[in-house]
């Protein structure tokens, strides 16, 4: 009945799915096409560790390895670990914030759709005669046109499109963040989450456009033959390091800014204590941010800039440790003196403590830059970017999906299983890990597909995939939990865990409206400061009334369909034997695109309204369901 | 007392490392150094280490104190005090750091300038004086070149070119590189095709070679023998079969091979092996493989096949592997630009195989030492 009196029009679930601009809908389209991504990119692991099993193996062939290395590495980052991350921005932070949306939700889909299309049209290299194969970096020349094949176009316009949309998703957030508080919530009064969602956004916008800058470099050398980074025509391969690195050492920030976020939100409400330092945090984050900017070179330490160059590039990274500790340290000083609940969640979040500090301290050692001249390019840089993406980004992501998923859908995972879970994950990753630090040491470059007998590599590298099987098994049983909670669990109502921060004032399920009036916030943790001085709920800042809601758009779908068949007319250029002619895919792509986004500009929408009537009848129904 | 137990702790940690560190195998592995520059990185990992290891043991024995002393009891349902924090920690936190990183940045900066010093830069610089000074009479020019070895060191999909400067008597190795023990060798790094990166771990760090620009490094080796380098950087199908060996050799018995390798290649005195030489040139071998100063670059010169080690840098040295390398050099290692020659009988491939073997330059003596090693 209620569900009648919200929709004005009656609608199919696809269509309601493929039109929806509500950023909880959003963020469940997020969590599953990120979850999706996240199992392919996993299971290429799985063979690549298979291949390295034994010395000599022949599993895969080095083309095919090399393809799997660099899918791996493009989809966990662009197409997993960024999404999966977007997810729970879209849905907690305007929770967080006490906003009724974000402040462009027709924006929001688009960037939902460019990111899928695109993650889609990388995906699609397989069936044209193999994906990218020059690593997740793409440098050229071994990705120009000479030496790449056509996986590399896939890799250059999907991630073009894609990278538009997390472009815009980023600006979004910005203005969300910036403009949709509830009254009261300043910004040193926000949750840490949504400062980190702030922060990573503002990366966001500086850092994946001189991505989308150098993808169109290379999209020129390769379709249209520029010599941007052709050496012998004026060329230089050098430059493409610089500005994929000018990108890409900001992109690692923007994925483990929002992880710190969500450790931050986590550690305090099982700690049943205030997040300690919260001042220091903001500022560290904030740090962070600037000095990801200033680092890039680090990854290039071996190319030959000159040793005054490498000098200060080196302590510029080496100074990034200290805000790294400052949060580190007041992780730790939030626990003490707490009362500490292990379940699930808060295992991830303060497991991560150590595990991270163990990935940031062979990143210091990684900055001496005459040391990384043994470091680079070998398996203890592997072994340290795991560290810190999955000790460090997963286990921040485990940690929130357990603690955010009763307020996404309602119940709460299986407890037993979700800690069987993560004791599995944590065993196998050190497991998988920390002997590649050796390995690394002992002679093994990264990026091998296979290493001779003898070379006393055999037994590590036995150990290494045996610890991914491991792994492996913990991922599958987190996706037998998410079914078995589904069928099992008791409903929770809005607050199962003694929150703090506002998302925990909202109803479950979140009705479409998120908050009906405007919650009035007084504290940092606001949910908590009522919870002591006052009744335990939030005080309105405004009357119950009429609440303006954005209508759904088909439009979003269509413009990245449009964008998708354009950047698949453009690898049609490259293509031998192409079916039609490209220029006509391009076109068809630029007319569903351009012609959406007219029909968007001309068709006016001034949304609906829900009415005052049903607001509070739909409060009063989840009232007696929570 | 409590920090000397600690330490105890800490120790089979480091036993540990150690033990796996003695897997690696000598002349490849990092953690077992034989020349200087290797020696210092090692130096300075060690140092790095045991500055970390003050931060690991922080973090990790306040862990362990948070979670096991701070756990919530059943049935306790007061909150704990709201704390804000501390500025006094906070200060401190974000100072004790600063000194350790100014531990590690002293030797980060003058450890830099230490590896990238190949010398070269020095003597041209000094020969430029000589110009000046005394209007040069080249033969003191020369001698000053004698100072630091220079060798190119060019990577190719998938194998090795080394080019000896020497003036005049200039030659070109390929896959083995030859160095004297004892010296500074610099090396000039080049790429034909797509990047490299030149790797010898028990004796110095990388460096990249990149098409279009020059880079520069250098090594020494303490002690004689034959050392594992690899490329470092992903260069195709068949970047983790791109290996190469440097050998280090007495400076007496270096320069006996450099005289060798710069002579003319000779007809060989056995039928069979001149048979092969015939093929060698009908085939158009020489169009890509030199055999001495002659003959294309297009693949590794021929001119010490004999000594080699290894097979297209990873077989094992024997007539089968070679013949089936001939054969169908594609199946072997994927992506390399050898054509195949499936057409050539038995006989021409004894003759071939043959040919080959005796392309020797290295004294027997000094082989049968390298081996006995």
């Amino acid at each position: 009945m209620v569900r009648e009196a919200t929709n004005t029009l009656q609608k199919s679930v696809l269509w309601d799915w493929l039109t929806t601009v509500d950023h909880k809908k959003l963020a469940v389209l997020y969590l599953i096409s990120g979850t999706l991504f996240f199992l392919k990119a996993g299971l290429m692991a799985v063979f690549m560790r298979i291949q390295l099993m034994f010395p000599m193996n022949d599993f895969l062939s080095g083309q095919t390895f090399n393809e799997f290395i660099t899918m791996h590495g493009t989809i966990m980052l662009f197409l997993a670990a960024t999404p999966l991350l977007f997810a729970f921005m879209n849905y907690i932070v305007p929770l967080q914030i006490g906003a009724r949306d974000v402040a462009f939700p027709f924006v929001n889909a688009l960037g939902f759709w460019l990111f899928f299309f695109g993650g889609i049209l990388v995906s699609l290299s397989w069936f044209f005669g193999g994906a990218p194969d020059a690593g997740w970096t793409s440098y050229v020349p071994l990705a120009s046109r000479d030496y790449g094949g056509l996986g590399i176009d896939f890799y250059v316009l999907g991630l073009q499109v894609s990278g538009i949309g997390t472009l815009v998703s980023g600006i979004n957030f910005i203005v969300t963040i910036i403009n949709m508080r509830a009254p009261g919530m300043t910004m040193m009064r926000m949750p840490l989450f949504c400062w980190t969602t702030l922060v990573t956004s503002i990366l966001i916008v500086f850092a994946f456009t001189p991505l989308a800058a150098g993808l169109a470099l290379l999209m020129l050398d390769r379709m249209f033959d520029g010599m941007f980074f052709i050496p012998g025509e004026g060329g230089n391969v050098v430059i493409w390091q610089h500005i994929f690195w000018i990108f890409g050492h900001p992109e690692v920030y923007i994925l483990v800014l929002p992880a710190f976020g969500m450790i931050s939100e986590i550690i305090p409400t099982f700690s049943k204590k205030r997040l300690f330092g919260y001042t220091a945090m903001v500022f560290a984050t904030l740090i962070i941010g600037f000095l990801g900017f200033m680092v890039w070179m680090h990854h290039m330490f071996t190319v030959g800039i000159g040793p005054i160059a490498n000098s200060v590039f080196a302590i510029a990274t080496m100074i990034i440790g200290i805000p790294t500790g400052i949060k580190i340290f007041n992780w730790l000083f939030t626990m003490w003196g707490g009362k500490l609940t292990f379940n699930t969640a808060m295992l991830c979040a303060s497991s991560f403590v150590p595990t991270f500090v163990l990935g940031g301290v062979t990143g210091v050692m990684l900055a001496m830059a005459p040391v990384d001249h043994l470091y680079h390019d070998t398996y203890f840089v592997v072994a340290h970017f795991h560290y810190i993406i999955l000790g460090g980004i997963v286990l921040g992501l485990i940690g929130a999906t357990f603690y955010w998923y009763p307020k996404m859908f309602g119940h709460k995972l299986n407890e037993t299983l979700g800690k069987i879970m993560f004791w599995m994950f944590y065993v196998g990753f050190h497991l998988t890990f920390f002997v590649q630090h050796i390995l690394g040491l002992i002679g093994m470059p990264r990026r091998v597909y296979t290493y001779l007998e003898d070379q006393g590599m055999d037994t590590m590298n036995m150990i290494s995939t045996i610890g991914a099987f491991v792994m492996s098994a913990a991922i599958i049983l987190l996706v037998v939990n998410i079914v078995y909670s589904a069928m099992k669990s008791p409903r929770e109502g809005g607050d199962p865990w003694d929150g703090r921060t506002l998302e925990w004032a909202t109803p479950t399920p979140v009705p479409e409206y998120n908050f009906a009036q405007t919650p009035q916030v007084r504290s940092l943790d606001p949910l908590f400061y009522e919870k002591i001085h006052g009744d335990g709920t939030m005080k309105p800042a405004e009357p119950i009334g009429d609440i303006h809601m954005p209508n759904g758009s088909i439009y979003p779908f269509t413009i990245s369909l449009g964008l998708f068949f354009a950047g698949f007319g453009f690898i049609m250029l490259n293509m031998e034997n192409a079916i039609i002619s490209p220029w006509i895919v391009i076109a068809v792509g630029g007319i569903i695109t351009f012609g959406s986004m007219a029909l968007h500009s001309v068709k006016e929408d001034h949304g609906y309204h829900i009415s005052k009537e049903t607001v509070e009848q739909m409060e009063k129904e989840v009232g007696t369901n929570g | 007392m409590n920090g000397l137990r600690r330490l105890f702790k800490f120790a089979p940690f480091m036993a540990v490392f150690l033990f796996l560190a003695g897997c690696g195998e000598r002349r490849l592995t990092a953690l077992d150094p034989m020349g200087p520059q290797s020696q210092w990185i090692y130096d300075n990992m060690i140092l790095s280490l045991y500055v970390m290891a003050i931060v690991i043991i922080v973090v990790f024995v306040l862990f362990f104190i948070v979670v096991i002393r701070f756990r919530h009891k059943e049935g306790d349902n007061e909150y704990p005090e709201q704390v804000h924090g501390s500025t006094k920690l906070e200060v401190a936190w974000t100072v004790i750091p600063l000194f350790l990183l100014a531990i590690l940045a002293v030797p980060t900066v003058t450890g830099q300038f230490y590896l990238s010093n190949t010398g070269l830069e020095a003597q041209e610089a000094e020969n430029e004086e000589e110009v000046d000074e005394e209007e040069l009479d080249a033969e003191s020019a020369e001698e000053l070149g004698d100072d630091v070895m220079k060798i190119t060191a060019t990577g190719h999909q998938f194998w090795w070119q080394f080019d000896y400067d020497f003036g005049d008597d200039s030659f070109t190795a390929g896959n083995e590189v030859y160095v004297p023990v004892d010296t500074k060798v610099a090396f000039v790094l080049e790429a034909e095709d797509v990047m490299h990166s030149f790797w010898v771990p028990a004796l110095a760090g990388k460096v990249d070679n990149i098409p279009g620009i020059e880079n520069y490094m250098w090594l020494e080796a303490s002690e004689p023998g034959v050392y594992k380098g690899k490329c470092a950087e992903l260069c195709g199908p068949s970047h983790a079969l791109m290996d190469f060996r440097l050998v280090a050799l007495e400076q007496d018995e270096f320069d006996e091979w450099a005289t060798a390798m710069q002579e003319e290649e000779e007809a060989p005195t056995e039928s069979l092996a001149n048979e092969g030489r015939e093929i060698f040139e009908e085939q158009s071998c020489l169009n890509c493989h030199a055999v001495d100063g002659d003959g294309g670059a297009m693949g590794p010169s021929l001119a010490n096949f004999g000594d080699r080690e290894t097979i297209a840098n990873y077989l094992e040295v024997n007539d089968e592997n070679l013949k089936a390398w001939i054969q169908d050099p594609q199946s072997l290692k994927q992506g390399n630009n050898m054509p195949a020659y499936p057409d050539l009988s038995d006989e021409e491939l004894d003759a071939l195989v043959a040919y080959l073997n005796q392309l020797e330059k290295l004294d027997p003596e000094t082989k049968e030492g390298l081996e006995r090693d």
